[in-house]
């Protein structure tokens, strides 16, 4: 897809593939033709750049066509560079510009559990960790403790990197779990590519009942793609056609460990 | 149609009433017409006129503390759970401080979310340049999808919030903080992007916005005195602007004079001198904060200082036509 491109971020959905399938595929209570049911789970992107996951997750749900994923980025295409809402229906929201998503989420769900009253639907949200450096963030964050939102589900995508460097480099986020407790949410800390234990924190943070639950994901950016791995460089640019066939290739034979006969994307 | 004007205008009975109170009476009812009505406020309450929603309709008001960015973006959330958001805060803030919160989440994401800003312009007086937001319409207007509306009088603000609850779209509503003159009725028309002719004229046409139409109605008042007839209009709707008005009068007239209580450069008078510009050129006065920012000062001083008034208006208008042929086309 990337490739395909020609740009946008390679490593952040890379590190994200394990939750995005799992969310998809388990967690979230979803109807892939029927995007809008109204009994729906919500999920919501805070780190629109790394759409291109969250565009394969539905696709391969059944959203629409695994082909259309060639058509990330082109003109006239519903695959936005950063998600937007109303072309693609599945999204939830619109982002790119970061910080924005947590409060986003947690309006819809101060709406559930507040103003609707509706018991039975979750809204999750997926944060990067660079983008913690936003002050709406913590706003957010605030509203989400001061309202024990206990249907709201945020993920921070903990893999250490942004544009300029290493998170703690840039702008310092540790004592991460910390901050969240401090802030009245209930703070889980995963193996971001453990899909059993990415499916048992949401099943906890479901289950508590009188706080938002914060899964800090600690991730490997690029995962699976060993000249990506842990290289911030690779942040926000796309492999070009001979990186990217050595990577699918990688990803397709568990690093040459089996034989693979599918082509795509 | 012939515009109902208050009986009362111009004479010591004159009613005043902010603009702001209009809307809390608005929005109230707008509550009470729609259940999906909810409304956000970032700890000015009581001064953006909310109290009145929030002790009739406590479940759907949410605080959310002096966090402006959180405010729009917590509203966008509930307006894709179904609800119609207002969002309020002084415009200094909302949209000053969360514009591209206001872009992204609101506008490109195409939500319902109504933008409140209390205490526009210079009328918020001793608060001084930080708090007199004299930019704001500028920054809503270039937004697409986004919907402005500056009501004239507090009966208007009223149906102006009425009107944004129903209209489906991301709606910027400007209010000041004074007690104003009410120049209209309760049977006087109000449609979203609606202009009207308060007063016809032939020899100059003054349009004005928000509060800015009853000091134009005062200026014609003075022109009038002095032999110059002048017909006024009101331009309540920023955006979409009422072009088929607009023209007509500025056809009639052949010179246009607009006044706003906000920058001159984006703002209203930019929004009249693009559309004749296009359809039918001719010479334009814009009158309004002149690339400048304000000052603490009673507002009276403040309208003097920056030449708002009626009598300065009247007097640099008299003085614009004297040098200023009429447009034929």
């Amino acid at each position: 897809m990337l490739e395909h491109a020609g740009s946008g971020h390679s490593a952040g959905p890379l590190g994200l593939a394990d939750i995005f399938a799992a969310l998809y595929f388990s967690i979230l209570n979803i109807k892939p033709t029927e995007p809008e049911w109204a009994d729906r789970d919500i999920m919501l992107l805070s780190n629109g750049h790394c759409v291109p996951v969250q565009y394969a997750a539905m696709a391969e749900s059944g959203f629409f066509d695994v082909e259309e994923l060639l058509t990330l980025r082109q003109f006239g295409s519903r695959l936005q560079g950063h998600p937007e809402r109303e072309r693609l229906p599945g999204l939830e929201n619109t982002s790119g510009p970061l910080g924005s998503g947590l409060s986003q989420a947690a309006g819809y769900a101060y709406t559930l559990q507040y103003i609707d009253e509706v018991k039975h639907r979750f809204v999750y949200v997926m944060m990067g960790d660079g983008e913690l450096d936003e002050g709406n963030i913590w706003e957010g964050a605030m509203f989400a403790g001061k309202n024990k939102l206990s249907q709201l589900v945020a993920f921070i995508d903990r893999n250490n990197i942004q544009i300029d460097g290493s998170t703690e480099d840039v702008m310092p986020l540790e004592d991460l779990r910390g901050k969240w407790e401090s802030f009245g949410w209930h703070v889980i800390e995963i193996d971001g590519h453990n899909i059993e234990s990415i499916i048992d924190a949401t099943s906890q943070a479901r289950a508590i009942s009188n706080r938002p639950t914060v899964i800090i994901a600690h991730t490997i950016p690029g995962k699976g793609v060993d000249f990506m791995e842990y290289d911030y460089k690779w942040h926000g640019m796309p492999p070009n056609s001979e990186q990217a066939k050595v990577a699918l290739e990688k990803l397709r034979t568990l690093d040459g460990k089996i034989t693979h006969e599918g082509a795509g994307v | 149609m012939i515009y109902p004007l208050d009986p009362n205008l111009f004479t010591d009975d004159m009613k005043l009433d902010p603009t702001r109170a209009g809307f809390g009476r608005g929005l109230k009812a707008a509550g009470e017409a729609n259940e999906a009505v909810v409304a956000l406020c970032a700890d000015l309450t009581e001064s953006t006129q909310m109290h009145l929603f929030k002790q009739a309709f406590p479940k759907r008001f949410v605080q959310v503390g002096i966090a402006e960015q959180n405010l729009v973006t917590v509203a966008s959330g509930m307006a894709r759970a179904g609800k119609i958001p207002f969002a309020s805060s002084y415009a200094a803030f909302n949209p000053g401080r969360n514009w591209e919160q206001i872009r992204t989440t609101v506008t490109l994401n195409n939500q319902p979310v109504k933008i409140i800003g209390s205490h526009a312009g210079i009328y918020t007086g001793k608060d001084g340049a930080t708090h007199q937001m004299l930019e704001d319409i500028a920054l809503m207007r270039v937004l697409p999808r986004m919907v402005v509306v500056v009501p004239g009088d507090a009966i208007e603000a009223e149906k102006a919030t009425l009107a944004i609850a129903e209209n489906g779209q991301p709606s910027y509503l400007r209010l000041a903080r004074e007690k104003t003159p009410v120049f209209s009725l309760e049977e006087s028309p109000f449609e979203i992007g609606k202009a009207y002719v308060l007063k016809e004229g032939n020899d100059i046409c003054l349009m004005g916005t928000g509060t800015m139409t009853y000091r134009m109605l005062l200026a014609a008042k003075l022109l009038a005195e002095q032999g110059i007839n002048a017909e006024v209009v009101h331009v309540p709707t920023i955006k979409p602007l009422d072009a088929e008005t607009i023209l007509a009068s500025a056809k009639k007239t052949g010179r246009v004079v607009t006044a706003e209580e906000a920058q001159i450069i984006g703002g209203f008078g930019s929004a009249v001198t693009e559309l004749l510009s296009e359809h039918l050129p001719m010479p334009v006065l814009r009158l309004g904060m002149q690339d400048r920012f304000g000052e603490s000062g009673d507002p009276k001083e403040l309208f003097e200082a920056f030449g708002l008034t009626g009598e300065h208006i009247a007097e640099q208008v008299k003085a614009w036509m004297e040098k200023t042929p009429q447009y034929h086309q």
